[in-house]
């Protein structure tokens, strides 16, 4: 096993990049911090990959152990409860580091290219680092606080990224919406926190798993008898923490931020889609995979319906928008839904954990395509400067680097074999098919919805309509190329990346109980998703490679489908409606009068009347003696009986 | 290590600037004598440290007692445990920030560094003090300085504010008075705090005396409903001066409640304590939600001043060990947070002559550090990882949901609900100020001079320290959070 220090050093490396370009880097390293940054992340990558390849390859024949090789105690509330920093290894925290590192590498290195001559260039690179070195902490935590910890850093990291370009009055509102709307869930996660970590009476990941999991232990008898609402205390904690996880991984009904996140730069958005943040909530579920699976009400039942409706929810969405960064990030609000609903309908060891594997596997390969189609999308924008679609077409001759890695990705994510997503999305399908035949039904209309509408975007980018050659472009700053060797170095990649991924034989290494799991791959079973997957591609070749009238006709006669879909189904006003009418109306406001009128009213009253009173009394000051002795007299009299009587 | 230092440094430096006629020196005299003071509580920090690692479980270290009025049993008795000394480095970090950011006040200046002073040597005393007259004596010296500071140095109404303020505050004391009085009656008549600890008061009596005690220091720590002074006060103080409010007299309050009431009365605070609980609950969240609809930024602080401050009480009511801890890390926290929230506040409104959010905009471009200081001290607040605010107010979280009772439970998650409104509001008050476009009128502002750096930067550096690395804290006040645990549940 690698030492505990190379592994600490991995999240470590960017924590330093963070600090030091956080507060130096705008004097200091003006021009040089995107090269630490990167370096440090280079440094970072290598070491993960060191580290998952010697935890992968030492193991002991098809196990793959929980080891807690650093675990320092960072507040104690009790002999066996306390918050502590620690390094949890198992086949999916190694695998996350790997995916987090690489991604966020190629995110860097990208950045150079695209943020260059910048303002906050430094300032940038270092967020980028705070935001990859939550991530990191996120996976490797040994304690379930830690990980709520970490969890919030990844929240404000979003924020402080999306909202980079803070001049801009929407990407402010958006950085407040994704900060609150996960903030809102995180409560959620707080309390069910609380909850799991009395009913176990530790915080720590391989204690609770193990006090909550064994049948014979008193904690997980007491907890789930204890009941509360008809469902016990397991069941809550469980179900509250995945409220949680879903606001991060923004499932349907907590997505609303995930859209209107687009408003942060484009490489960004890559690291929030592939790598960090929104795969928060599916790597939540897995690691308290086994509490999840035993509590009964089964809150996994609940976790592969919200799945599976925010997939096919937000592949609906997205065949509507226009906005080519709008339309990437409903597609991954879906893939996170194929993730979230094949741990849904997994089950815990064995043949039954197929779901688990293939949630993690396609975590995996959706990490290459998505980080891939957000950068090819940024070299787009950059070239056509606009995120519409309307503005794009026929850019196949002016970014061939941009086109291929772009083609392959929608290949992949449309299911299409052998690139990578087609093995991950098998799996789903396939343990959906198993286990809940709706769930199923819903994922197969979905994954070729997903074709139709990436290959939509496609066609609307690359073919449709000829492009302007690049001298009758307005504006002096035209962009003959694709951008530099650092924007398409990672579209490369990630591209060899997506096209290869699929061939790994991730069972063997991620399973939901450590033990290698033997895919099987039905060739039977394939036929219906590529199939469909094909008439998505065939469908959107159909309507979108030519300009035609087909595309207006179409939506014209979905009319109301269509007209609701293009407005996310109106649950963004629904949410505006209960902000703004119920919670600042109906709380916020009568609380702030009441503090002002009712509350300090009487304290107002109370110094007035008093001020009326020694008006009237102030005649006893009448400065005759006898007067005074006569009081004085009363006075003492009365404190006398007050004595004897009261107080004894 | 001799406590007494601690009382006759401030005294010597408020004597001094008295002395002094040139503003120059007074500024700097205070300074020294507020750094004199801040190493002092490092120091007395380490000492106490190393009187405890060896395995010194005395209740309170450093003790020295001289009989000052034998035959009313009044003495001078000090002594610290790890709440104390925990408190005493909090003010001296807020003395220290409080004397930076007034380096610009050219009125009367020496009168006003000499009641800054004094300020802080009040609550120096009371928090070393374990005799309960001397004690109330200092909580005196602690409030009426501030009747003088918003007077003279404050803004917009300020007369009726220090009216409001001093005659709340005072109310407060005559309450805690009339308890002191009827603890030294009711047992053994003693003033002593470590001898009352010891002597059982009649239950009748301590139902009678709690609520006086509770309710006068409650005042101090804005309980609701008496905590009105706060917004009001705290608008029309001058920056240190809501300071130094916010920071320690705030904090007077919820020391005294813990100390004195819990302590001294532990049956009767068992007894109450469902009443603490809802109270300090309705301030949790009542106070967030009242903080949204505020639209200036003092008001904003101050009002959400009460709902962080409910924490402590709540820590307070719960009575556990663990929600104890919270409770003082709270006050801890929340003293350096809101010194520094008002701190950034006074140099935005120095240079923009506006605290109303909807007139800035866009101030991250023009005066970088503040607003960089505006952005950690709104995170803080609203708790995030990393700063002292969450560790607080995780290990009440923690030490609340010990009691399993579903009242209890329901007093917790509210009090976690106000996580989401306090993002709400610091976010709109970030959102409006630091970010979006900026103000024409507002492109030329200077950022912040040396002084002003320093103030924020010594803050953020507590802030941080307990935010990152809070074991040392804890294991501070763990102990002291025990001794009292234990006399609540009779050992």
């Amino acid at each position: 096993m690698p030492d505990a220090t190379i592994i600490a050093l991995i999240p470590l490396l960017p924590l330093a990049g963070f600090v030091l370009l956080g507060l130096f880097g705008r004097k200091y390293f003006k021009n040089s911090s995107g090269i630490i940054g990167t370096v440090l992340i280079l440094i970072s990558t290598i070491l993960a990959l060191y580290t998952a390849y010697t935890y992968f390859t030492t193991a002991n024949v098809g196990f793959y152990p929980r080891l807690v090789p650093v675990n320092y105690t960072w507040l104690r509330f009790s002999e066996n409860l306390s918050i502590d920093m620690g390094i949890l290894q198992d086949s999916i925290s190694m695998m996350m580091i790997v995916v987090v590192t690489f991604i966020s590498l190629m995110v860097h290195i990208y950045s150079l290219g695209y943020m260059k001559g910048e303002e906050r260039f430094s300032t940038f690179f270092s967020f980028l680092s705070l935001f990859t070195f939550s991530m990191l902490g996120l996976v490797i935590s040994s304690n379930l606080f830690q990980i709520y910890i970490f969890w919030e850093l990844v929240g404000v990291s979003s924020f402080l990224l999306i909202g980079y370009h803070y001049k801009k009055p929407s990407a402010v509102a958006a950085c407040k919406k994704a900060f609150i709307v996960t903030r809102f869930a995180d409560l959620g996660f707080l309390i069910g926190i609380l909850i799991l970590s009395f009913s176990s009476g530790t915080l720590d990941f391989n204690t609770l798993i193990a006090t909550l999991t064994s049948p014979e232990s008193g904690q997980l008898k007491t907890a789930a008898a204890s009941t509360f609402l008809g469902a016990s205390a397991l069941t809550w904690g469980a179900a509250l923490v995945f409220i949680g996880g879903a606001g991060k991984s923004a499932m349907f009904p907590l997505h609303i931020w995930l859209p209107d996140a687009m408003e942060g730069p484009t490489p960004v958005s890559a690291l929030i889609h592939a790598a960090t943040m929104v795969v928060a909530g599916v790597f939540l579920v897995a690691r308290l995979f086994p509490v999840f699976s035993i509590t009964t009400p089964g809150v996994l039942e609940i976790v592969g319906w919200v799945g599976a409706i925010s997939a096919i929810l937000a592949a609906i969405m997205a065949c509507t928008q226009t906005d080519i960064k709008r339309v990437l990030a409903y597609s991954t609000m879906s893939q996170i839904g194929f993730m979230m609903f094949a741990l849904g309908v997994s089950k815990y060891g064995g043949e039954g954990g197929l779901g688990y594997t293939a949630s993690m596997f396609h975590l995996f390969t959706h990490a290459m395509f998505k980080a891939l189609l957000f950068l090819a999308a940024g070299a787009v924008i950059h070239y056509v400067h606009s995120n519409e679609m309307k503005d794009m077409g026929g850019l196949r001759k002016y970014l061939p680097i941009t086109h291929i890695t772009f083609l392959i990705a929608c290949l992949a994510i449309a299911g299409v074999p052998p690139f990578a997503g087609f093995f991950s999305k098998e799996e789903i399908l396939l343990a959906a098919s198993q286990n809940n035949t709706i769930i199923y039904w819903i994922a197969l209309i979905t994954s070729g919805l997903t074709a139709f509408y990436m290959f939509r975007l496609y066609f609307s980018i690359f073919w449709n309509k000829p492009a302007p050659s690049p001298l009758e472009r307005a504006g002096s700053e035209v962009h003959h190329h694709e951008g530099g060797f650092a924007i398409t170095l990672p579209l490369v990649l990630l591209g060899i990346g997506t096209a290869a991924a699929g061939f790994i034989p991730f069972g063997k290494f991620v399973s939901s109980d450590g033990r290698a799991l033997e895919s099987h791959l039905h060739l039977q079973f394939s036929i219906a998703p590529v199939a469909l997957g094909l008439l998505g591609i065939f469908t959107a070749m159909w309507l979108y490679k030519k300009q035609n009238e087909r595309p207006e006709k179409l939506a014209a006669s979905l009319n109301g489908l269509y007209t609701s879909a293009y407005n996310k189904f109106y649950i963004d006003e629904i949410y505006l409606f209960i902000a703004k009418k119920i919670v600042f109306n109906l709380i916020g406001r009568p609380a702030a009068w009441f503090d002002k009128n009712i509350v300090d009213g009487l304290v107002n009253l109370t110094g007035n009347s008093t001020t009326a009173i020694s008006e009237k009394i102030k005649k006893v000051q009448s400065g005759k003696v006898q007067q005074y002795a006569i009081y004085f007299l009363a006075g003492v009299i009365g404190l006398a009986i007050l004595f004897i009587y009261i107080w004894k | 290590m001799n406590l007494l230092l601690l009382i006759i440094i401030p005294l010597v430096t408020a004597v001094a600037v008295l002395l002094l006629r040139n503003k120059q020196q007074v500024r700097w005299i205070s300074f020294a004598g507020s750094v004199a003071q801040l190493v002092l509580a490092f120091t007395l920090f380490f000492a106490f440290r190393n009187e405890r690692t060896p395995g010194n479980t005395a209740q309170m270290l450093f003790e020295q007692n001289y009989a000052l009025f034998p035959s009313l049993h009044i003495s001078f008795h000090f002594g610290v445990d790890g709440i104390s000394v925990a408190m005493i480095m909090l003010t001296a970090f807020v003395v220290v920030a409080g004397v930076l950011v007034s380096w610009n006040i050219e009125k009367m200046t020496k009168e006003f560094y000499f009641l800054l002073i004094l300020l802080g040597l009040g609550a120096y005393g009371f928090f070393i003090s374990l005799d309960l007259f001397i004690l109330f004596f200092f909580l005196e010296i602690a409030v009426i300085p501030k009747y003088l500071l918003i007077g003279i140095w404050g803004s917009g109404k300020k007369e009726y504010s220090a009216n409001k303020l001093a005659l709340m505050l005072m109310g407060g004391s005559a309450l805690v008075l009339v308890g002191i009085l009827g603890l030294y009656f009711s047992a053994g008549h003693s003033f002593d705090l470590l001898n009352l600890s010891k002597l059982a008061i009649p239950i009748e009596k301590q139902r009678i005396i709690f609520p006086l005690l509770f309710v006068g220091f409650g005042v101090f720590a804005a309980l609701f409903p008496f905590h009105t002074w706060v917004p009001d006060g705290h608008s029309s103080a001058p920056t240190a001066g809501s300071m130094f409010l916010a920071g320690i007299s705030m904090k007077l309050g919820g020391y005294g409640c813990l100390r004195v009431a819990a302590y001294l009365m532990p049956d009767a605070a068992k007894e109450y304590s469902t009443i603490i609980i809802v109270l300090a609950s309705i301030a949790i969240l009542y106070g967030a939600f009242a903080t949204m609809m505020q639209k200036d930024l003092k008001y904003i602080n101050a009002y959400s001043s009460i709902s962080h401050c409910g924490f402590v009480l709540l820590g307070i009511g719960m009575l556990t060990k663990t929600a104890i801890t919270g409770a003082v890390m709270q006050m801890v926290s929340h003293g350096l947070m809101t010194a520094l929230f008002f701190a950034v506040i006074g140099m935005i409104y120095d240079r923009t002559h506006t605290r109303q959010v909807s007139e800035m905009g866009g101030l991250m471009k023009v005066i970088p550090f503040i607003s960089t200081a505006f952005f950690i001290v709104g995170l803080c607040s609203l708790g995030l990882p990393g700063f002292s605010g969450f560790v607080a107010e995780v290990t009440v979280f923690i030490g609340s949901w010990e009691k399993t009772n579903i009242f209890y439970r329901i007093a917790t998650i509210a009090a976690c609900m106000s996580i989401v409104v306090t993002s709400v509001y610091i976010l709109r008050a970030i959102g409006q100020t630091a970010m979006g476009p900026i103000r024409e009128n507002f492109s030329q502002l200077k950022d912040a001079t040396w002084n002003e750096k320093l103030a924020a930067v010594i803050l953020i550096i507590g802030i941080v320290a307990i935010g990152v690395a809070p074991f040392w804290l804890n294991d501070l006040l763990r102990p002291g959070a025990e001794i009292i645990m234990n006399k609540l549940i009779g050992k």
